[in-house]
C-alpha cells in the first residue's frame, strides 16, 4: 500500500512528503520517517520503479574517488602541493603523483606547479574526514595554460556533458575551443580567439541556469549557431601611452608575478 | 560566475579586451540606483547596483554639540563595513584597512569637495549642531566598491530630510519636508590601469589583477573635488592627466542615474 | 476596552515577501520580507573551520551571525558591531536551524549563516530565521524540513500573531514570544517571551504562532521553487 504523490521532474524542497505508504523507497536525497518519504533537499524529483531520489539543483561539490577536477594550487611544501578543488579542504598532490617525469627530492617544486596555476588533476582517495588525495599521472591530467575558468553549480555538470559528451561534444564543435569539465564544476575553456571562449562561456553558463528546461540540447544548437561568427570583437584599444619606466616584477620564467 | 588568472587579464588588457566582451571604458550593465529602501527606519536610503555588484547606504541624523574649534560647523561621518554577507572574502571583525579607505574615500568626495555646507548644519551656534552619518553596506561584492559606495552614498543622501527637532530633541518619528542640503553631487569614478591600458569599472577578477587605480570625484561644473590613488604600481603625469579626462566623462554617464 | 488591530485581524500576518538567491557571491541566499522588517541571509560552507579546536570530527557546524544595518532602527543610529543583544540572537537563531540540518557529510567543517537587517518593525530574530532557513536550502543542505518562524503574543491581552513595533510597545502591555517551528510535524526549535501571560493566553497565542508559520512555509516553498519555473 501506497501513494505517490509528487510527479516525476517535480521540484521539491526539504520535509516535503514525496509519499507514503511503505511501498516506495527513499534514495539518494530522501528519507524516510515512520511511514512516509520526504525529501531531503531542494531538488527534482526522479521516480524509478519504486526507488525515489531528489536530484539536487544546487550545492557545493562533495569530493568523490575517480572524480577528474579542475583545482588552483593554492600553497606547497617540501613534498606536496596543497590545490583548491572547491571544497573546504585542499586537495593533497605529493611529488610522487605529480607528473610521469620522475622528480627527485629536494627539487624545486614551483618549477613544475606554482601557486595560483589551474590544473586537471583526479582524485584518488577521499578520507571519512573528506580528506582529499590528488594525482596527476594519467591521460589528459595537466597544467591548465591559457584560457578561462568558469565556476558552474558541480551538480549540473552532467547536463552540460550530455550523453556520451554530446552536449560538450557540440559546443566544442560550434566554438572551436578545448574544454574541460571538472566534476567540481569548474570548466575550463581554451580558444583561438576570446570571442570563441567568450561564446562557449555563454553557452556553458545557459546550460546551468535552464538546466531543468526541456528541449535543451536544441537551445543550445540554436544558440550558438545564432552567434557563431557574430559576436562582437571588443573595439579598438586606446592608444598606448608611452611607458618609460619600471617594469612589473617578473620571476626568471619571464612570466608576470 | 567566472575565475581569470592575472596572467589572462593582462593578456587580453593588452590587446584592449576584457574577458566579459565590455569595452575598456564600459560600465556593467544595469546600473540602476532606488530610492528609500530602508524609508521606516532611515531618514535617507537608497541602493545601487552596478553589474552584480550590489550597495545599500543609509543616512542617520543627530544633534550635538559641535566641536570647539568650529562652533557653527555640523559634520558628517562616513563608515563601510565590507559584510561577510556579500563575499566569501571578508570576515566579521571590526573595520579591515579595505573598508577603512573606501569610507574614507567616499568622504572626502563629500566633505572636501563643501558639497555640503557644513554652516548649513548649524541648529545653535556653540550649542547644537547637525550630524549627518551615512553608512554604507555591500550585499553583493563583485568589482568596483569605490564607485558603487560612493554612488549609494549620495543617493542616500539625496533621498535624505532631517526629522523633527523639537526643543532640541529629535523625534525620529516624524520627518520633516526639509532636505539635508547638498550643494551639488560630487560623483566620482575609478579608473584601474591594467598593462598600460585603462579601464573602468572592473570585475573582482580585474581589480585583483589591477597595477594601480585612481578614484577622481567631479562637481557639476566639472571641476575636480576629489582624489585618491591606489595600488602596487605609479601612474606618470601623462597617465593622470589621460586618467582625468576620461573620469570626467564617465561621472557625467553616471550622474545620469542619480 | 480590549485592544483592536487597526489594519489586520488578530490571527493575520503583515504582508509578506521573499525571494532567493539574492546574493551571487553566495553558495545560498534569500530575502524575507514581513511588514517593514526587511531581513537578507547569506549562507558561505561548507568551509574550513578555524580554530581547530572547534572542529567537529562527525559533522559539520552551523554558525549563524546576526546583524543590525546602523539605519535599520527607527530612533537613533545603532552602533555597528556585535552587542550582547545580536550574539544572543545569533545563537537562539542556530538552535532553531540546526535541528533541521544534517551536516554529517562534512566533517570538521562549518557552514557559515550571516543575517542582516535593513530595515526594522520588530519580529527581526524570526524574519532572520525565514531568510537563513530558504538561504540553506538554496544552498543545497541537506535538511529535514525548512524552518519557518514568526512571533505570537498579546497585546492588552489580546492573543494576536506577528507583533509589529507599536505592538511590542503598547502602553497597556504586551507579551511578545518569538516561535520557530518546522512545518511537517510542528517540532518547535525556538521559543523566547517578554511579558506577563497566563496558561490559557499562552496556549492561544501558541496555536497563532503555529498556524502563522503554516503561512509562511507556503511563501518559502513558492519562493525556493519560483527560481526553477520554466519560462
Amino acid at each position: 500500500m501506497g501513494n505517490i504523490l509528487v510527479e516525476e521532474k517535480q521540484i521539491v524542497v526539504p520535509g516535503e512528503v514525496l509519499a507514503d505508504g511503505m511501498d516506495f523507497l527513499p534514495a539518494n536525497g530522501a528519507f524516510r520517517e515512520n511511514d512516509k518519504v520526504i525529501s531531503m533537499r531542494l531538488g527534482m524529483v526522479s521516480v524509478n520503479g519504486r526507488l525515489i531520489k531528489v536530484i539536487p539543483l544546487t550545492g557545493k561539490y562533495v569530493p568523490r574517488k575517480d572524480d577528474l577536477v579542475i583545482g588552483k594550487v593554492q600553497d606547497m611544501n617540501y613534498s606536496s602541493w596543497f590545490i583548491d578543488v572547491g571544497y573546504a579542504n585542499d586537495g593533497m598532490l605529493n611529488m610522487r603523483e605529480a607528473t610521469s617525469d620522475f622528480i627527485e627530492r629536494g627539487a624545486e617544486l614551483s618549477k613544475y606547479y606554482d601557486i595560483g596555476d589551474f590544473v586537471a588533476a583526479k582524485i584518488t582517495n577521499v578520507t571519512k574526514s573528506k580528506m582529499i588525495d590528488l594525482t596527476m599521472k594519467g591521460p589528459g591530467l595537466k597544467k591548465l595554460v591559457g584560457g578561462r575558468i568558469v565556476q558552474i553549480t558541480p551538480v549540473k555538470v552532467p547536463r552540460v556533458v550530455g550523453k556520451q559528451g554530446s552536449m560538450i561534444g557540440m559546443i566544442k564543435q560550434f566554438t572551436n575551443c578545448q574544454i574541460l569539465v571538472g566534476q567540481n564544476g569548474r570548466v575550463w575553456v581554451s580558444g583561438k580567439e576570446p570571442t570563441d571562449e567568450h561564446l562557449a562561456v555563454e553557452a556553458i553558463l545557459m546550460i546551468e541556469e535552464k538546466s531543468h528546461v526541456s528541449g535543451l540540447t536544441d537551445k543550445i544548437k540554436s544558440f550558438l549557431e545564432q552567434h557563431k561568427g557574430k559576436m562582437p570583437v571588443a573595439s579598438v584599444a586606446p592608444k598606448p601611452v608611452e611607458k618609460p619606466f619600471v617594469k612589473p616584477k617578473t620571476d626568471n620564467q619571464g612570466e608576470r608575478k | 560566475m567566472l575565475s581569470i588568472s592575472k596572467q589572462y587579464i593582462h593578456t587580453l588588457a593588452k590587446k584592449g579586451l576584457r574577458a566579459d566582451q565590455r569595452k575598456m571604458e564600459e560600465f556593467r550593465k544595469p546600473i540602476t540606483v532606488e530610492y528609500g529602501i530602508s524609508a521606516k527606519s532611515a531618514e535617507g536610503s537608497a541602493r545601487v547596483k552596478i553589474g552584480d555588484t550590489e550597495v545599500v547606504a543609509g543616512v542617520k541624523t543627530e544633534v550635538g554639540k559641535p566641536y570647539p574649534d568650529s562652533p557653527g560647523d555640523g559634520t558628517i561621518m562616513v563608515n563601510v563595513e565590507l559584510l561577510p554577507l556579500s563575499s566569501p572574502e571578508y570576515e566579521s571583525g571590526p573595520p579591515s584597512i579595505d573598508a577603512i579607505e573606501l569610507a574614507r574615500v567616499v568622504d572626502r568626495g563629500i566633505r572636501e569637495s563643501h558639497s555640503i555646507d557644513f554652516k548649513k548644519l548649524c541648529v545653535t551656534e556653540g550649542e547644537l549642531v547637525w550630524t549627518i552619518m551615512i553608512d554604507i553596506y555591500p550585499i553583493n561584492a563583485a568589482g568596483n566598491l569605490f564607485d558603487a559606495c560612493a554612488l549609494a552614498a549620495l543617493a542616500a543622501l539625496k533621498d535624505a530630510k532631517f526629522p523633527k527637532l523639537e526643543n532640541d530633541v529629535i523625534n525620529y518619528k516624524e520627518m520633516t519636508e526639509i532636505s539635508i542640503p547638498l550643494e551639488f553631487l560630487p560623483v566620482s569614478c575609478t579608473i584601474h590601469k591594467i598593462a598600460d591600458k585603462f579601464l573602468v569599472d572592473p570585475t573582482r577578477d580585474e581589480e585583483l589583477a589591477s597595477d594601480a587605480r585612481l578614484t577622481v570625484a567631479f562637481t557639476e561644473a566639472g571641476k575636480i573635488c576629489a582624489m585618491q590613488k591606489g595600488g602596487d604600481y605609479p601612474f606618470t603625469e601623462e597617465e593622470i592627466d589621460k586618467i582625468v579626462n576620461l573620469a570626467a566623462e564617465k561621472t557625467s554617464e553616471l550622474r545620469q542615474f542619480l | 476596552m480590549s485592544y483592536k488591530r487597526p489594519d489586520r485581524k488578530e490571527d493575520e500576518l503583515r504582508p509578506m515577501e521573499a525571494k532567493v538567491g539574492v546574493v551571487k557571491n553566495a553558495v545560498g541566499s534569500a530575502m524575507f520580507k514581513i511588514g517593514k522588517t526587511i531581513a537578507v541571509a547569506a549562507v558561505y560552507g561548507p568551509r574550513e573551520l578555524h580554530p581547530r579546536f572547534l572542529q567537529n570530527a562527525e559533522t559539520g557546524i552551523l554558525r549563524c551571525n546576526y546583524n543590525m544595518m546602523a539605519f535599520s532602527g527607527s530612533g537613533n543610529r545603532v552602533r555597528p558591531g556585535p552587542s550582547r543583544r545580536s550574539k544572543e540572537i545569533a545563537l537562539v537563531t542556530t538552535k532553531a536551524l540546526e535541528p533541521a540540518l544534517d551536516l554529517s557529510e562534512f566533517p570538521k567543517t562549518v557552514v557559515d549563516v550571516f543575517i542582516e537587517l535593513i530595515q526594522t518593525d520588530a519580529g527581526t530574530r524570526c524574519a532572520g530565521i525565514c531568510a537563513a532557513s530558504m538561504a540553506l536550502a538554496d544552498a543545497g543542505m541537506n535538511m529535514k524540513d525548512l524552518v519557518c518562524a514568526v512571533s505570537g503574543g498579546t497585546v492588552g491581552d489580546v492573543p494576536v500573531v506577528d507583533l509589529d513595533y507599536s505592538e511590542e510597545s503598547y502602553e497597556g502591555g504586551a507579551v511578545d514570544m518569538p516561535i520557530a517551528m518546522m512545518p511537517r510535524n510542528g517540532e518547535i526549535t525556538l521559543m523566547q517571551l517578554d511579558g506577563v501571560i497566563s496558561k490559557e493566553k499562552l496556549q492561544e497565542a501558541i496555536k497563532l504562532a503555529k498556524k502563522g508559520c503554516l503561512d509562511i512555509y507556503k511563501l518559502q516553498k513558492e519562493a525556493l521553487k519560483a527560481k526553477y519555473k520554466e519560462e
